[in-house]
């Protein structure tokens, strides 16, 4: 007869919208979706099973490139496991460290997330701004580990080198002129933290711009209020975490609820939401990227006041310094014991969680005694997203799944793993 | 706010105007943007680009076949075979590094106890042929010696931190 019966189309995985190799298989009746069906798995580079067959250290370079985002906060849940079945805690400059460099990260990914969910519904300029603050996070992430993305900088029992006291410059070249070099240059003639202080002043400055072009906007509004709505009851049900419970109304931060590292001596606040919309969940992001700039700023004052070690100073887990290393052979010995059997682990299970800018990152790890673990598993905020794909785009039009894929921060590289 | 007031910025586009304001104004803003090839941005000394081998200053190469880096390497990426010198020293006879494997962690040049193999600053490198993703010891060297000078000012000023 000639009624409309419902069609089903493909949506990625080779789409720009679909954030990296989301195969979405959507069941439509005209534009609008009667079911949507994530299909994962085709970014599937078994980290987990990896892991197993090396020594724990030799994974935290894996860690990074699960959610390839947000690369120092994985890295921070694996090392932290790691640090519960060992017994042994970081140095506080260490933890602070880390602690910065997690909220840095948050700022990372978030900027990230803002511009690329607004070039999915149609704004092109916060794109632009947000990649040029991004740039100089970048930067200090070289500035610390030699690599802009993928650090390898924590490990367990500190992280690998201090912050340098000297940030890298901008060299004269035929495009700049004297003046031009010494306005780039100016925040970096003291050290990193000299750099991230100076950064810290701008950035609220930046994020009130991206706030004038999108948050009042009404396009912007007009494509996020109301879609993908997720009620509180329900969003804990299907084990949201992260701002995507935090949009529903559900005040839940692991920083706050189970604190690691130092964040019980910080002043931060945790933004909510109320309506559970993308648009809700779009400001508590912006507002969390002002709390992380809050966060940055006490721990860099905290670092400026206390030198000190960085890793524990027990050479049967962390490597000795390489001046040491070079005089005594005792030290020769662990390092080359450390560098090639790495340390066995006590016998135990241990699940360690951090807040990282999705949500609740979790490793849970079973050690039988060995220098490598026996399980590894990873628990990605993303995967508990996207399963509920179908249920916040059911009934929508076709443009908002864009929308909602934006606004579930989705990263195939934590959630196929 | 009043249904007037929501009347007025409806109708005049106010915040699409205050959007366009900051468009406009940065437009006339220093732009931030870098000319890439002949305009660099700034490179740590801690970056990890890479790899190469370096030799002491009398011309002798460091490397002295412990195979620490070849069993600290994740990925696998690095292979090793050694044999004694006419003189008695042990050397490698085959240091290969497939590029295509590294992940460029850093931690070979961690392990290292005689500073031999580094990663460079150099990021930008290119091959024609499958095969040319591994570089061989030879090639190593010659890379090493061709950026000595960066290399060993790069670990100078990062030596109080290792």
């Amino acid at each position: 007869m000639g009624d409309i019966r419902s069609y089903t189309m493909n949506f990625g995985p080779q789409h720009p919208a679909a954030h990296g190799v989301l195969r979405l298989v959507l069941e439509m009746e005209g534009e609008v979706i009667r079911r949507a069906d994530p299909h994962v798995g085709l970014l599937h580079r078994a980290t987990e099973k990896l892991a197993e067959s090396k020594p724990f250290n030799q994974s935290i370079g894996y860690m990074d490139r699960l959610d390839y985002v947000s690369m120092m906060c994985n890295e921070h849940g694996y090392v932290l496991a790691i640090e519960k079945l060992l017994g042994i805690t970081p140095p506080k400059r260490a933890q602070y460290i880390r602690v910065m460099f997690d909220e840095i990260t948050r700022i990372l990914n978030h900027l990230m997330w803002l511009g690329a969910h607004g070039l999915d519904v149609g704004a092109m300029t916060a794109f632009l701004y947000c990649f040029r603050e991004r740039e100089d996070l970048m930067d200090c992430y070289e500035a610390v580990s030699g690599a802009r993305m993928h650090a390898t900088y924590y490990r367990p029992g500190g992280v690998y080198r201090d912050l340098p006291d000297r940030m890298p410059q901008y060299e004269a070249s035929p495009f700049r002129s004297e003046k031009d070099l010494k306005i780039l240059n100016a925040a970096r003639q003291g050290s990193l933290l000299d750099f991230l202080e100076d950064f810290c002043e701008r950035f609220p400055g930046c994020v009130d711009e991206y706030e004038t072009l999108l948050t009042e906007n009404r396009i912007w509004k007009q494509r996020l209020v109301g879609i993908g709505v997720v009620s509180p009851e329900r969003a804990q049900e299907l084990g949201f975490t992260g701002p995507m419970l935090r949009g529903s109304g559900v005040e839940w931060d692991l920083r706050r609820k189970q604190p690691y590292e130092v964040y019980d001596e910080l002043e931060f606040e945790i933004p909510v939401g109320t309506n559970g919309d993308s648009y809700d969940r779009y400001l508590v992001r912006v507002e969390e990227m002002r709390q992380s700039n809050r966060i940055i700023k006490q721990c860099i004052d905290w670092l400026r006041k206390n030198p000190g070690p960085v890793m524990v100073d027990d050479h049967k887990v962390a490597p000795p310094s390489r001046e040491e290393m070079k005089d005594d052979m005792e030290s020769l010995i662990h390092h080359f014991k450390l560098f090639t059997e790495g340390y066995c682990v006590p016998e135990g299970e241990a699940y360690a969680a951090v807040e990282a800018p999705k949500g609740e990152f979790g490793v849970y790890l079973i050690s039988d005694g060995a220098n490598k673990p026996y399980r590894l598993k990873v628990r990605a905020p993303g995967f508990a997203h996207l399963a509920a794909m179908d249920e916040m785009a059911r009934g929508h039009m076709l443009a908002d799944v864009v929308a909602i894929i934006g606004t579930q921060d989705i990263v195939f590289g934590e959630i196929d793993r | 706010m009043s249904a007037a007031s929501d009347f007025v910025r409806t109708f005049f586009l106010t915040e699409l105007l205050r959007g366009l304001k900051l468009t406009g104004r940065n437009l006339f803003k220093r732009k931030v943007t870098i000319q890439y090839p002949e305009e660099r941005a700034p490179q740590s000394p801690r970056f990890r680009g890479r790899h190469a081998l370096r030799r002491y200053p009398n011309g002798e190469e460091r490397c002295i076949a412990c195979k620490l880096c070849e069993a600290v390497c994740p990925a696998l990426a690095i292979t090793i075979e050694s044999e004694p010198r006419e003189d008695g020293q042990r050397r490698t006879t085959r240091y290969d590094i497939d590029l295509f494997k590294c992940i460029y962690c850093g931690f070979c040049e961690e392990s290292c106890p005689v500073d031999s193999i580094v990663e460079t600053r150099v990021f930008e490198y290119h091959m024609e042929d499958r095969e040319e993703r591994v570089v061989t010891k030879q090639q190593l060297l010659v890379f090493g010696d061709e950026y000595e000078k960066q290399l060993a000012a790069d670990r100078a000023m990062d030596a109080p931190y290792r």
